[in-house]
Order: C-alpha cells, then structure tokens, then sequence
C-alpha cells in the first residue's frame, strides 16, 4: 500500500464572473511508505491545493487521494489522525507562548497532560528551540524559532505522512539550515512520508528521493532528480523546470498576478 | 517518535480510545480559551467595565421613569431591567466565543491545523459551547453582582441556584444557536462575525428582553413563543424576584429543554453544512 496515492485529482476554483481557476488538472501520483518527495512549483501551480486536499480542508472536484488507504473524502477522520503539516506561515495564536501552543494543539490529537509535560521541552529542545523561551508569547519570536516551534507541533503528534509546504520560504540561511537537517533526521530516524511543496531547487534536491514538476495544476514529471535532469537535458534542476514549463522561477510574480 | 500518528494510537483503542481521544481534545478547545484569556487579561477587564457601564445605562432606566412622575415599584423593575441587561450579556459572550470558533482562528492563521486535526466537529463545537458557558457565567455573575451592590439591590426572596439550573439549561439552546452563527465567518471571512451580534439582537428583541412579551405585535409574540431567551428571561426573574422554585419553573425548564434538544444537532448540521461549503470552495484557510 502507497503512502499516498493520487489519482486523476482535480480541483478548480470559481470566480465571480471570471472564468475558474483551475489549481488541479488531473494530478495522479504515489509516494510510496518512507519517501520523501518534492514538488516544484511557482505560486499559484497548485502545491498548496495539493496540500490542503491532503490534508482534508478541500473537497475534490474529481479523482480521488488516499493517506495510508484512507480516503481524504469519505474517512477523513483516519486521515487526520496520521497526517500534520508545516507551511510557509508558522500560524500560532500569536499573544500565547510555545509551549501553550503545543500543548492545547496536541490536544486535539488525544495527547493528555501527563504525555506533553515532558514531551513538548523535549521536541522543543530537539527542533534548536531555546527551551528558556518557551513560556514568551509567539509574537516575540523570530520568524525562524517560529518556524521550528511549527516543526515541533507537526512532529509532536507523530505523523506518518508529513506535508511541508514551503517549511523554509523566508528563513535566514542558518535557520532554513537547521530546518532542513532536522527534517533529514526525523525521516531518517522515523520512517515519516515526506511531501515536500516548494519553489527552492536545492532544498528539493537535497531533501527528496524524487522531484517532480507542478505547472499551471499539471504534474509534469516525477522522477529522481538525475532522471529528471536527463529527461530535460538539462544540467541542473533550475533548466529542467525552465525546459518543462517554458518560463523561469524569476517568472513567479507574472504567474501569481495571472492566476 | 512514534512511527504511528499519535490519533491512531489512542490509548485502550477501539471506541474507548476514540472516546478519550475526543474527550482530551474537547478539554483542549477549553484549555486554549482559558489561555487565550488569561493572555488578554487587561482586554478583558476593559470589556468588563464596558459591559457594567451599559448596563447602569439600562438599569437606570427604572430610576428615570420614576423621576419624570412615573409610577412603578423602583426596586423591582430595576431587578427586572438588570436581569435583561446580564441575559443580553451573557448571550453576547456565548455568540462571541462560538463566532471566533472560526473568526479568531482565521486571523491568527491556525484555522488550518484545528481544522485538519482528528477532534471531531461536534467535540470542536462543544468544547467551545462549554467554555462559553463557563465564562459566560462566571462574567455576568460579577456584572450581576456589581450592578445589584451599585443600586443597593436586596433579593430576599431570590431561588439563585433555580435560576442557575434554568440558565444552564437555556445555555443548551444558546450553544445550538451560537454554531449556527459561528458558520458566518466561514461562508462571508468579511463581515460573518458581525451577523452574530444581528442573530442575539434578534432573539432578544423578541424575547422580552426588557419588557413583557404581551407588548410586542402578535407576530413577535409568536416568535417569542420559540425562542429559549423568552423562557429563560421568565424563568430567571420569577426565580430572583419571587424566589421561584425548580418545581415552580416547569413551565419554562420543559420547552428550554425541548429546544436544546432540537437546536444542537441543527446547530451542528447547519455548521456541518458550512464547513462543506468552505471546503468546496477553498475558503477554511488564512484570512491574512
């Protein structure tokens, strides 16, 4: 059984009297237990409809998708229960502190007081976090201790199927850094299925087993990063989106005005 | 790390496990609010010393009428207006949290994750009725008592724990109601949140909030007739001003608890139905 499995996934938004908004075209794909895959894409491609269609806060116009042979439509309760996610906004009650974040969020997973009192300084401390920080409201946070207190909230419910969209977009080279390791180490440690929504080539190429090219809601390709260069001809994976797609990423804020 | 997500390894498993699972994330929802209050402490208090001050506005009502030659027991219609006034209050609190189940979360930007997590709607929902409930009460307690001290109010007769059980029980049909207007925000992110405070204007307008419902036209009389505020108002004044008993309040307790009854699971469809929408059509994310 594939981790996840998209088949033939669509999803179009409508618009007042403008034509729809087409953000999945067809979209089929597996990521099988274990994987971690990324998926390139500008603004507006449809890595985070991909996302939030995972993550059961969509409703398919077609197709279907699974999570562990759960169906995100019709059993999206066992879906939640094995899923969590880190975007691109950390996303806190911003006058709370970390650790009151973690803690009521873990609760909505069925983690009672008597698990997070020592687990959440412990993911807190495993993620970089200054522990002597964790009782000061969010809102006085670095974006980038922001960004790991996310981290900690997605891995304190243990998910099977990780979804980042965007995890590093606006850290400093440090952070983004120790974000990226700290991702390598818990899949590596824990077996955790990765899908990887991102716009930053290097981050995909050195965090996933296989890439593949989101443009205008069609996967273009997925495959491993030297396939996918070869299949371009292209000597870096900048040149294969560029020869995939036709534009640049510098191209992105044309692609978001249009769409 | 677990490699199992932590909702699919709840202890005792089966319905057990799913139970506690719902159990300690309906004390989650109650947990965040509480935080939530404790953070906004001083905002709290401000709104608290807003709702005394519009409360004296009303409750002086009574002491007007009297000095513009009017005649009328002081004492006993200003109980009346302040019970009015605490019931309008405690209404606003109860729509207000239920509102922001959506309408906070959507600004702070956590929508999201609450709304991927595996607690289930209703227990999301009614985690944030049980919160409202026990806040609300706690706030409109101490407006009811520092309003009844500002007036050198007595309640000799007053039956405080029937009027405890009736607002409880009257809470039922508010909680329903407060889902259903916690569905705005969903369907209009702009202005969703301010149709909450139409919904408690109108239940209250019809309600005899501070007046016998028999001065209203037939129509409203009608409408008072369904609405759970009419009863509870009834039920809390004969309770505080003729220390009306549980045995005595039959009449008001029996039809709050038929529309509690009613008002939850359609409170839950209506939001269910909400949610659908904003799914469908891409808006249960960010507003910023």
């Amino acid at each position: 059984m594939s981790a996840v499995q998209v088949r033939q996934l669509r999803k179009h938004f409508r618009r007042r009297r403008q034509p729809p908004v087409v953000a999945l075209d067809d979209v089929s794909f597996a990521v099988a237990r274990g994987e971690c895959v990324a998926v390139l894409g500008q603004n507006g491609s449809g890595k985070s409809t991909l996302v939030r269609l995972l993550s059961t806060l969509l409703l398919p116009d077609g197709g279907s998708a699974s999570v562990f042979g759960h169906d995100v439509v019709r059993d999206e309760r066992a879906v939640r229960g094995v899923v969590n996610r880190v975007s691109v906004e950390a996303s806190f009650f911003k006058r709370m502190s970390a650790a009151e974040n973690l803690s009521y969020a873990a609760r909505f997973y069925g983690l009672g007081p008597s698990h997070t009192r020592h687990r959440i300084p412990e993911i807190l401390e495993r993620v970089g976090f200054p522990t002597d920080r964790a009782s000061a409201p969010m809102e006085d946070l670095s974006r980038g201790m922001q960004q790991k207190v996310a981290l900690a909230r997605a891995l304190l419910t243990s998910p099977t199927l990780l979804l980042l969209d965007e995890p590093t977009t606006g850290l400093d080279p440090r952070a983004k850094l120790e974000v990226q390791a700290f991702i390598r180490e818990v899949r590596r440690e824990h077996d955790t299925t990765t899908l990887l929504c991102t716009h930053d080539m290097a981050e995909a190429e050195t965090l996933a087993d296989r890439v593949g090219i989101l443009d205008g809601g069609r996967l273009l390709a997925l495959e491993e990063s030297p396939a996918l260069k070869r299949r371009y001809g292209a000597a870096t994976l900048e040149d294969a989106f560029l020869a995939a797609t036709g534009r640049e990423f510098e191209d992105e804020e044309e692609a978001e005005e249009a769409a | 790390m677990s490699r199992r997500g932590a909702a699919s390894q709840a202890p005792g498993g089966g319905v057990m496990g799913a139970v506690r699972l719902q159990a300690i994330a309906l004390a989650g929802v109650v947990e965040r609010n509480a935080y939530l209050v404790r953070r906004y402490g001083w905002w709290e208090l401000a709104f608290f010393i807003w709702t005394v001050a519009n409360t004296l506005t009303i409750v002086f009502i009574a002491d007007g009428v009297e000095a513009a030659g009017g005649t009328l027991d002081v004492e006993r219609q200003t109980t009346i207006l302040l019970i009015g006034a605490v019931i309008w209050a405690y209404l606003g609190i109860v729509f207000e949290i239920l509102t922001e189940t959506v309408a906070w979360e959507r600004w702070e930007g956590t929508i999201e994750y609450t709304f991927m997590a595996p607690l289930s709607r209703a227990v999301h929902l009614l985690g944030m009725g049980v919160f409202a409930v026990l806040y609300g009460v706690l706030r409109t307690a101490a407006l009811f008592a520092v309003v009844a001290l500002f007036f050198g109010l007595s309640f000799p007769d007053a039956d405080f724990l029937a009027a405890l059980v009736l607002l409880a029980v009257a809470s039922i049909s508010f909680v329903g109601i407060g889902m259903m207007t916690a569905v705005l925000p969903l369907i209009s992110p702009e202005k969703g949140a301010q149709l909450g405070f139409i919904a408690q204007g109108l239940l209250l307008v019809v309600s005899g909030v501070y007046y016998p419902v028999e001065v209203m036209p037939g129509w409203m009389e009608a409408l008072a007739a369904i609405s759970p505020a009419t009863y509870a108002l009834e039920g809390i004044r004969a309770a505080v001003l003729d220390g009306a008993g549980l045995s005595e309040l039959g009449g008001d307790l029996w039809p709050l608890a038929l529309l509690g009854v009613v008002s939850i699971p359609l409170g839950l469809a209506v939001f269910r139905a909400g949610e659908r929408y904003a799914k469908r059509n891409g808006k249960l994310k960010r507003s910023g």
